[in-house]
């Protein structure tokens, strides 16, 4: 415990440094005050648990996150969860045969590297001795790579893993239908030509129709999209309203990209392409412009629209997650902690999307914090109208009473603390990477503004909350889940 | 191609599809016309939009009487006369419910044809009005939209309707008997074309919503909200009425075209129905389909043809007044007066008399995953109700899940459930051997071999594992209930629930109560029964309850004429043309020869010569030949897998030959076969009413049609007694009683009735 508390004001200056660049960015400077009058007035100076360990994050960085279709079209996902981990292994410095798992999250699985994680990681010149695995929980992959990370740690099980996720919408399997795919397995099992012959004179042109990807939820068959916009018009929020808030996240990205704040990002060279510096779907537009867009799903009066949803992103993310005896005992200066999570579930049809809300008030209480406590938050941003949900049902006594079981709200996070570095509207939102993006994103602030504990969530994914540091992020497309996260993190 | 299509949509026109109609409401006037507040419809101004909202006060749904009409007119001259508002809003305040018909009472209430001609030219009059209005009205549906309600949403320019299940959409007049009578006939055909109009009001489905909008029936979709600031019932209507308002304004700027485009096919079918001879021929082939299914028992389809007919033949004003003239002939008719007597029956036998019980069923066991006991294990599952089924094997127990399986399966295939939804409701299911689980079983229901001594030993096992508040229920067609009570060591938890096969067909549930059953055993039974779905009757205990018994003496009959030298085609034939949906012989058939004899074995030993005609012998002599119905292959007729036509089985002749009774030709018409079956079956009615073992005529007559076909058009035997005359049945009764004896004599009730007229069942 002392040594951590020397740590802490060992790193001190550094920070600080921060700070003085910060102070220029208004919005953010008031922040800053706030958190540091806040934090004489915490719940609690740390959220270090008797006899368990305390995990790190050391650092974490992602490729640029691009609009699908574009530099990265060629590529495969294995190819970006390379050009993370490289990333990682550069900025870390850490060797590679100290890391004893590496865990990766993504949603539509390329067939050929189902373990994505493990082509990965042998192509970026990992030890052959590392195992690593893949794992999916649509929009809050990469949470769920982390929290795996953190329960093998704290386990005993491993002591430095690599968690990270990737997405690459340019491509996607796209199969055979049903019927052909059953005569192409008949055939081969076929063993004369009479066979082949018989099988063959069933083939109907209809057998060539291909099969999409499912866009739509399995259990209700109804699209992300439609869903978001039902939960708009649920919550009464307006067109106009979300267009603003879309219009919030890309000025404050365009912004923290201008001012360099996104550190996270590395370049990367994409083969037989320039090298590629930057996100490239960051497009502040005008109320004006975005109000011409038709609904894109709940035509021609939903209010859900291209400008205030989160587009089709490729990108891939990683962290390097330690025990923190470890990383002191290596040399690091662990950027946060990683404290507490939760997942959530709910209905996957009305309540598909709201899983920050339940997800918030619950890790919270676990960590023994309220919603002053908390420096920075980030949400993953699927729509503005399921953003803006999110803030009014947490702004509700009455949903709180009638749907979660509680006495009263847990009140919604004050928007100038709020994804003020932009989010998965504007910063893009590839499904498999999001997490590690919201938790490095909530740390990278935390750190900049002299924040103690910060708070991820996403829909269908997870939150974090973290002590001094960070938070944990959750992502839009899948519905029923949500975790949480705390962070401590050192200064 | 046309004609096809509008032949095919009619084959599903059945006269057991006549009896379901959902949400047709009779609700009785309360309040006195002097009052002259507007108690069922108000409206407020948003912007330059008149907001109209329909809310009847205490009651669940809204129907379109006298005073409601009357306000309504009040209404659109106000809207119609501002010079603030430009369009309008039609919409209804309660969830679940835009407008569900007319109101019944205002129809029966009638005395005369003229009467109801002229409700019906009111109406006509003001639906008119609405689809002229120069000021755009848009209907936004929300819930039920049918009959009365359906012809003012289609009056209207513009119809939205949200994407519910409970948003349905029809015109289920020809169920009870009359038709669309307030313009309907004639603006249907024009908005969805003849073929799906003829399907529409010849079968009364109701259409939901998405299906209305592809029929261009609904102009736009509005997706049902979850949970958000408000209760999602309520937060629905609020935004329904959100969009309906922009589409108002929309119209009234003229940025928004109330015309729709039409699909390719649409647009053939269009053309094709512009030429007169296809017309006609469509006329004909709809026509001839109805005939050959309604036997000529129902005047109501074949005048929706006529009238339709006459508006596009003639013009709409030819129309208007066809309808209004034939909606007042047909709601004079004793069909129609039996089909709505069906109606309000149905309705009362879909209320919980005896309360909500001590404690909820939410597990449910039963036992015997035979048919029967699968049957009742698939109209629960999909309510919700965690159910256990157990068998002795495992193949058997593999059969009745199959059937569950499959049951459910047709339901994704017809689209009316998703296959996630099919997959949670299979879940609630497990099947098992043992009676492990049935310690939190709140309700047995034991559907194994209708054989006391197995009755009794399942009892008793199952009372050694139960908990104390279980219910005990035999699912039994003729042993009596407190015989296997008498096994029971709390024998107020036993009761018995009789479902009748195909169970997720047939509607009813027969419950029957012992002397000593508690009242909270019956509310529990009673309970479960609505929640599978069922239409309930409850009636005491006695041999037979009241289907059985009423069945065996008319099945005893058919033996007889039977081994009088009617052969089973012949008898087929008189019955389904008197208006039974199955055949008699058939019947035998279906229910099997072997539980044919049983209860007639049994009824006979207790009820002695009233039960007797037919000899037993012809049963037994085709029990042991195998012959045991459909089940075996072969009974009065031979049963192939994948065999549509039913071919005779020239067996049974030999048997029929060596038993063969001399017919009486006094009383071997046609009319008069017809006649001894029902008159024996309405005779057996009558004596159940009398003695006890029904509380109700109305319980009689759901449970003579729903349960055994008894003919619908003539609405029960109590209805028919009433509609009939019951001295001309005790006439009858007497002429048979002189040719066969006992069996034939009318009972007393019936005899009262006959001779005091102003006597009726239903007052």
């Amino acid at each position: 415990m002392t040594s951590l508390l020397t740590y802490t004001l060992k790193y001190l200056p550094s920070t600080s440094q921060w700070a003085l660049r910060f102070s220029m960015r208004p919005l953010s400077c008031s922040s800053q005050l706030r958190a540091a009058a806040a934090v004489k007035a915490k719940s609690k100076q740390t959220l270090a648990k008797p006899n368990m360990r305390n995990i790190v994050v050391v650092d974490g960085v992602r490729t640029p996150f691009l609009l699908s279709g574009t530099s990265y079209k060629d590529l495969m996902p294995h190819d970006l969860a390379r050009a993370a981990l490289s990333g990682l292994l550069h900025r870390t410095s850490v060797p590679k045969d100290v890391v004893d798992y590496i865990i990766f999250g993504t949603v539509i699985q390329e067939v050929k590297t189902s373990n994505v994680a493990r082509e990965a990681a042998l192509g970026a010149g990992f030890s052959d001795k590392t195992p690593a695995h893949t794992v999916t929980m649509a929009c809050i992959s990469s949470n769920q790579a982390m929290t795996t990370a953190v329960g093998l740690i704290a386990s005993g099980q491993c002591d430095v893993v690599v968690a990270g996720g990737v997405e690459l919408m340019s491509d996607v399997p796209i199969r055979h239908s049903r019927k052909m795919r059953k005569m192409m397995l008949d055939l081969s099992k076929a063993k004369t030509l009479g066979q082949r012959l018989s099988l063959v004179s069933k083939f109907r042109l209809n057998f060539l129709s291909p099969e999409l990807p499912a866009v739509a939820e399995f259990s209700t068959n109804e699209t992300m999209g439609h869903s978001a916009d039902r939960l708009a018009a649920a919550f009464a929020i307006s067109r106009l309203e979300q267009d603003e808030y879309a219009l919030r996240s890309h000025s404050l990205a365009k912004k923290a990209q201008g001012e360099g704040l996104l550190s996270d990002v590395v370049p990367f060279k994409v083969p037989g392409k320039d090298t590629v510096t930057q996100d490239n779907g960051i497009r502040p537009s005008s109320l004006e412009q975005m109000a011409k867009l038709k609904p894109a799903f709940i035509k021609p009066y939903g209010t859900v629209t291209a400008a205030n949803s989160s587009f089709l992103t490729d990108g891939a993310s990683a962290v390097l997650i330690l025990a923190e005896e470890k990383a002191l005992a290596m040399g690091y200066k662990p950027k946060a902690y990683l404290r507490d999570f939760v997942y959530v579930s709910q209905d996957p049809k009305d309540q598909l999307l709201l899983g920050p809300t339940y997800a918030t008030p619950k890790v919270l209480e676990k960590a023994g914090l309220t919603m002053n406590d908390i420096d920075a938050f980030e949400f993953h941003e699927a729509f503005s109208g399921q953003i803006l949900a999110n803030l009014k049902a947490m702004d509700s006594d009455w949903f709180a009473q009638n749907y979660m079981g509680r006495k009263t709200k847990v009140g919604s996070p004050p928007l100038e603390k709020f994804n003020i570095w932009g989010g998965s509207l504007s910063l893009g939102h590839p499904f498999g990477a999001t997490g590690c993006r919201l938790v490095m994103a909530t740390a990278n602030r935390l750190q900049k503004e002299g924040g103690q504990y910060g708070l991820v969530a996403a829909c269908a994914a997870g939150g974090q909350v973290c002590h001094r540091s960070i938070i944990g992020a959750s992502r839009k497309s899948f519905p029923w889940k949500q975790n949480k996260f705390i962070q401590e993190c050192l200064i | 191609m046309v004609a096809s299509r509008a032949v095919g949509s009619l084959s599903r026109f059945t006269a057991s599809r006549m009896l379901r109609c959902p949400g047709y409401i009779c609700r009785s006037f309360t309040r006195s016309s002097a009052l002259l507040t507007r108690t069922h419809i108000n409206y407020g101004v948003k912007g330059d939009v008149a907001v109209i909202r329909i809310n009847s006060p205490n009651s669940k749904v809204n129907t379109l009487g006298q005073e409601v009409h009357s306000e309504f007119i009040e209404v659109m001259n106000e809207v119609w006369s501002s010079n603030q508002i430009r369009s309008a809003v039609l919409i209804s305040s309660k969830p679940g419910c835009f407008i569900a018909g007319a109101d019944l009472n205002m129809l029966t209430a009638c005395t005369t044809s003229q009467e109801v001609t002229q409700i019906s030219q009111e109406a006509q009059r003001m639906f008119e009005k609405v689809e002229k209005s120069t000021k755009p009205i848009v209907a936004a549906i929300n819930g039920s939209c049918l009959g009365g309600g359906l012809e003012l949403a289609i009056s209207c320019q513009y119809r939205i309707a949200t994407k519910d299940k409970k948003t349905v959409l029809g015109s289920p007049e020809v169920l009870l008997g009359i038709l669309p009578g307030a313009g309907g006939t004639q603006r249907l055909p024009k908005m969805v074309g003849v073929p799906a109009a003829f399907d529409m009001m010849l079968t009364g489905r109701g259409i939901r919503a998405d299906r209305a909008k592809k029929m261009g029936l609904v102009d736009q979709l509005v997706e049902p909200l979850g949970p958000g600031i408000k209760p999602p019932e309520e937060r629905t209507i609020e935004y329904l009425e959100e969009v309906a308002i922009t589409f108002a304004k929309g119209l009234a700027d003229k940025k928004i075209s109330p015309k729709r485009d039409k699909g390719l096919v649409e647009k053939l079918t269009s053309y094709a129905m512009s030429i007169p001879f296809v017309r006609q021929q469509i006329y004909k082939k709809v026509e001839e389909k109805v005939r050959k299914q309604t036997k000529g028992l129902y005047p109501a389809p074949l005048k929706i043809i006529d009238v339709v007919k006459t508006g596009i033949e003639q013009g709409s004003d030819a129309g208007y007044l066809s309808e209004s003239q034939k909606f007042g002939e047909l709601a004079m008719t004793k069909e129609s007066k039996a089909l709505m007597g069906l109606y309000r029956g149905q309705t009362l036998c879909k209320k919980n008399k005896f309360g909500a019980p001590q404690k909820e069923v939410k597990q449910l066991a039963i036992l015997g995953a035979g048919l029967m006991g699968a049957g009742i294990a698939q109209v629960s599952v999909d309510k919700g109700l965690q159910t256990i089924l157990k068998d002795a094997t495992l193949a058997a127990l593999g059969r009745g899940q199959q059937q569950v399986f499959r049951g459910l399966n047709d339901k994704v295939k017809k689209k009316a459930l998703t296959s996630f939804e099919r997959d949670t409701f299979f879940s609630n299911l497990t099947g098992q051997l043992d009676y492990q689980g049935f310690e939190k079983a709140d309700m047995v229901i034991e559907a194994v071999f209708e054989d006391l001594s197995l009755k009794h030993k399942v009892l008793k096992e199952v009372e050694a594992v139960i908990p104390d508040h279980c219910v005990f229920a035999s699912n039994t067609s003729a042993l009596p209930i407190n015989e296997i009570a008498a096994a029971s060591k709390r024998p107020e938890k036993v009761i018995g629930m009789h479902y009748f096969s195909p169970v997720d067909k047939m509607q009813l549930l027969e419950i029957i109560t012992t002397q000593k059953t508690s009242k909270d055993t019956t509310a529990s039974a009673v309970e479960v029964g609505l929640k599978q779905g069922k239409v309930i009757i409850v009636v005491k205990d006695g041999p037979g309850f009241y289907t059985t018994r009423c069945l065996a003496p008319m099945m005893s009959e058919v033996i007889r004429i039977l081994q009088e030298g009617v052969g089973p085609k012949k008898l087929d034939s008189l019955t389904t043309s008197f208006g039974f949906p199955v055949g008699a012989a058939t019947l035998v058939d279906e229910v099997g020869v072997d539980v044919a004899k049983h209860v007639a074995e049994n009824l006979g030993n207790v009820f002695g010569e009233r039960f007797a005609g037919g000899s037993l012998e012809v049963l037994k002599q085709m029990i042991s030949k195998g012959f045991l119905g459909r089940k075996s292959g072969k009974g009065f007729y031979i049963y192939q897998e994948g065999v549509k036509s039913k071919n005779l089985n020239s067996d049974i002749d030999s048997i029929l030959a060596s038993l063969k009774m001399p017919s009486q030709p006094d009383v071997s018409s046609d009319e008069d076969i017809q006649y001894r079956l029902v008159t024996r079956f309405v005779n057996e009615a009558v004596l159940c009413l009398q003695e006890g073992v029904l509380a109700t005529p109305t319980e009689g007559d759901i449970g003579a049609v729903f349960g055994l076909g008894f003919p619908p058009s003539l609405g029960g035997p109590f209805r028919f007694v009433d509609l009939y005359g019951a001295q001309k049945i005790v006439d009858r009764l007497r002429k048979y009683e002189a040719a066969y004896g006992k069996q034939f004599t009318p009972c007393q009730l019936l005899v009262d009735h006959a001779s005091s007229p102003n006597k009726k069942f239903y007052q």
